[in-house]
């Protein structure tokens, strides 16, 4: 057996409160891809912090190629040789490609051999990408491609990624997997981090599995099935969501050869969207990030006001009207992005409650607020959704993502809506949160309730929804049942062939 | 090394505490001020804040206390209200001249007629004449996107310009020897803003600041519009999610500020000044926003912090006559005030820690 390239033993690192790594051990052979797998929460960021520099062990130890290893800084850690792709790219919107690589780099070549390195590199590993377009036009592929090109300008020994398929449609995720393979018959070693267990199955040598910050486990991927991988995750058997059949009833939500243009100029155009959502019945909107779910879901929650005929809740034409309008008749919403548009971060949870369940729980009379029952509604979101939070009037960017999340849900499936549209709802969320989101959805739909879902994980939608389309740059595709629908077609949904082509060069 | 840790929580302690710790410094550091310019420190903090009070003449003083604090009150919690949904209003020194114009104007065309309706309807006038100049930034800048902090502050100096013209032309006192400026409306019984107990300062424009700081404190805490203004400063995108138009409340807010400095500046010229004249306005639209601030845009907060600013005022006077404080020492020390505060307020939202930085 040879060497280790990277080995840690012992590695605690202690936050005020909470212990993020309590003696994790992980060994990493030249040329292997590892897999380090836990929920959210279970020390997985901390640890690869620790390897990159980021943040420094309270105790342990760490050897890179049989020698010590406590890198002060990324700098260091970079100079010797591990290269880290983040989940949350750092890119400038306003930049070109080679501007943005020429950013993160110490000493920065002329230009003009930067951007020559950057096409050998590209074209070596079957990563297009043109170095003079401006990353603001890039698909999120695209963006993850420039940092990865990022890192392999540095040659790195050890590549480390953060969840790298979570903004990729299929066909973009077997480009990346074609690309790391060829890393790893390089000899380059990869850390991947992801939830995604069946892309760790085929991916991935070795798996190390944390929970609460200690090693739980590990095992060979291609030999263990998801589902054993999941229960060592979450440390106990998991909850499939249960769904019934259903029969569905007329008519909830319609929309008509909707097109609205961008609301600012990284937006994106919604084009003759046309769909009909039924009671009872749950439609997923596939996608990937940026083709015009944001956009979507202000359309429908009534941020971004339309023509009135093209959106029509049970026959009425309300395209027109504002959210709180549309709150009364029972169309309900829960937008992605928790702190700041779902939820108002420094306001306590009460103030959230009735941030919008003022009309529906009639928390407010005659335009006076009425604390007492915002503070019973927000109590009875707490309990019915195990939201973790000592009280009612903790400030929202206190609760971590996941119990936020299940209070944003839970805000809106308490009202009982007549249609509930809900853009991303489990992101960010553990694995058991997340099986609670999903079966709080199915459970509204079994009462009858029109659910649209709009989400980047296909799991998800494939679990929990009765028809699914794909947004692709602002366009909807045409509903396909479910159930039946294979990996393929739905990344030709997706628009498969997005960004796939060689650049042009 | 030094550095700021993010609280999870804002610190309830801290928040209340700051205005008291700022006050602290600013006395500790006036002090020094005062020493280095050859002045005995603490006779001249005492000055400012003791004499005005308490000391011998305090008799004189106190009722000043309500009238320098009044229009000071009044206008800043007009402005807390858009200040806390991120809508600035810097000109309240315009809409204050322009409700003393208006309002001033108003009571001056009933001349000599005596009746009980001319002070209301002059108070209608006053607020109109500031929820007039208040909308010409709300209406541009819900139109064409214009910056209301620029318009608003270049309509501060039309403004002057008007009251220059009306104290030398349209409302010049006919009576008045050629002299610039208004008749005095203390001698016009229908259109004075008389005080309501004799020598105790307290004028139509103290009951009216009182009343609007339980105005603003039911609208901020109890009513869904004063929630939205809060929802709209602290997450704009949340405040669309929850139904707010934004026009609506921009007219709103400026419109609210605009007619509560225009009540000021009515209840100033038919009161303590009497008359309108070129060097009518002395920058309670400005100090205001100080107040504001101080006060951190709580009701009671501008309550207080009003009343300790008028107090470094008249404390301010006292310190120049007697010690002989340059003046502009004064503004330094009233300045420092507000920099203290903000520089403590930090303290809310963070805290401090010593050691090695790290990421986390």
């Amino acid at each position: 057996m040879t060497d280790p390239l990277l080995s840690l033993s012992g590695v605690t690192k202690a936050y005020p409160g909470v212990i993020a790594n309590d003696q994790v051990s992980l060994t990493i052979q030249p040329g292997e891809v590892h897999a380090l797998l836990g929920e959210n929460g279970a020390g997985k960021s901390t640890l690869v912090k620790m390897i990159y520099g980021l943040v420094k062990p309270d105790s342990g130890e760490m050897k890179l190629n049989g020698a010590a290893f406590a890198p002060a800084e990324p700098r260091q850690a970079r100079a010797d040789g591990i290269a880290m792709v983040f989940q949350h790219f750092s890119l400038f919107d306003a930049l070109n490609v080679a501007e943005n690589i020429a950013l993160g780099m110490e000493n920065p070549p002329k230009m003009r051999d930067l951007a020559r390195r950057i096409r050998d590199v590209s074209q070596t590993y079957g990563l297009p990408l043109d170095p003079s377009r401006r990353v603001g036009d890039l698909s999120a592929g695209e963006r993850q491609r420039v940092e990865i090109i990022r890192c392999l300008l540095q040659d790195p020994k050890l590549l480390i990624m953060d969840e790298p398929t979570s903004v990729l449609t299929p066909q973009e995720v077997g480009i990346l997997f074609e690309t790391l393979r060829k890393l790893r018959s390089e000899g380059t070693s990869i850390l991947y981090i992801s939830h995604k267990l069946e892309e760790i199955r085929s991916l991935c040598d070795a798996a190390t599995i944390l929970r609460l910050g200690k090693n739980v486990g590990s095992c060979i991927p291609s030999d263990t099935s998801a589902r054993d991988m999941a229960e060592m995750m979450v440390g106990s058997a998991l909850k499939t969501p249960a769904r019934s059949t259903r029969s569905f009833g007329d008519s909830a939500l319609e929309v008509q050869n909707l097109t609205v243009s961008a609301p600012s100029e990284f937006g994106t155009t919604l084009r003759d969207i046309s769909l009909t959502l039924r009671q009872g019945e749950i439609l997923g909107i596939g996608g990937v990030a940026g083709n015009g779910q944001d956009e979507l879901l202000s359309v429908l929650s009534g941020e971004l006001s339309t023509s009135p005929a093209s959106v029509q809740l049970n026959g009425h034409s309300i395209g027109h009207l504002g959210p709180n309008q549309r709150r009364g008749l029972g169309l309900l919403s829960a937008p992605e992005e928790r702190l700041g548009h779902a939820a108002a971060p420094d306001m306590s949870l009460t103030e959230n409650a009735m941030l919008t369940g003022a009309v529906r729980e009639k928390l407010a009379q005659g335009g006076f607020l009425k604390w007492g029952a915002a503070r019973g509604f927000a109590a009875r979101i707490i309990e019915a959704f195990d939201v973790r939070t000592p009280g009612t009037e903790n400030a929202a960017r206190a609760l971590s993502g996941g119990n936020l999340q299940k209070f944003v849900i839970g805000r809106e499936v308490l009202q009982n809506p007549k249609v509930l549209v809900v853009n991303q709802p489990t992101w960010g969320v553990d694995a058991a949160a997340a099986a609670a989101i999903r079966q709080s959805l199915l459970d509204l739909a079994a009462e009858g309730a029109a659910i649209l879902c709009i989400s980047q994980d296909l799991d998800e939608l494939m679990e929990i929804s009765d028809i699914f389309a794909a947004l692709n740059e602002g366009r909807l595709s045409p509903p396909r049942e479910t159930t039946g629908l294979t990996v393929e077609e739905i990344g030709l949904m997706m628009g498969g062939a997005h960004g796939m082509e060689v650049a042009h060069v | 090394m030094i550095r700021l840790e993010k609280r999870p929580q804002p610190s309830q302690a801290w928040s209340l505490a700051t205005p008291l710790v700022a006050v602290l410094a600013t006395m500790i550091a006036g002090g020094l001020l005062f020493a280095a310019l050859g002045k005995p420190p603490i006779e001249a903090i005492r000055t400012i804040f003791w004499e005005p009070l308490f000391g011998e003449f305090s008799f004189y003083y106190r009722p000043q206390l309500l009238i320098k604090g009044a229009p000071l009150v009044l206008i800043a919690i007009g402005l807390s209200l858009g200040f806390k949904a991120g809508i600035w209003n810097i000109g309240a020194e315009g809409q204050y001249i322009m409700g003393a114009l208006t309002g001033a104007g108003v009571g001056l065309a009933f001349y000599p007629i005596e009746g009980w309706y001319v002070f209301p309807l002059m108070i209608l006038a006053g607020a109109f004449g500031g929820w007039l100049w208040a909308m010409i930034p709300a209406i541009l800048k819900t139109r064409f996107g214009t910056n209301e902090i620029l318009v608003s502050l270049m309509l501060v100096y039309v403004a002057e310009q008007l009251l220059a013209s009306m104290s030398l032309g349209l409302l010049k006192n006919p009576e008045g020897y050629g002299f610039p400026g208004s008749r005095n409306l203390q001698q016009y019984e229908s259109a004075h803003n008389a005080e309501l107990i004799a020598n105790s300062g307290l004028h139509l424009g103290v009951v009216a600041a009182f009343i609007a700081v339980i105005f603003a404190y039911v609208l901020l805490n109890r009513h869904m519009l004063g929630f939205h203004i809060r929802l709209t400063g602290e997450a704009p995108r949340a405040a669309r999610f929850a139904g707010v138009n934004p026009t609506r409340l921009i007219l709103f807010c400026l419109g609210t500020s605009g007619a509560l400095a225009g009540l000021a500046g009515l209840f100033e010229v038919s009161g303590p000044a009497g008359q309108v004249s070129i060097d009518f306005n002395v920058g309670y639209g400005f100090t205001a926003i100080i107040v504001a601030f101080l006060g951190r845009l709580h009701p009671v907060g501008i309550l207080l912090a009003g009343g300790l600013m008028a107090l470094t005022y008249i404390g301010g006077d006292i310190a120049q006559s007697n010690l002989g404080l340059p003046s502009s020492a004064i503004q330094v020390f009233q300045g420092m005030l507000l920099f203290f505060l903000l520089a403590f307020d930090l303290l809310t939202n963070f805290r401090i820690r010593l050691g090695a930085p790290e990421t986390a």
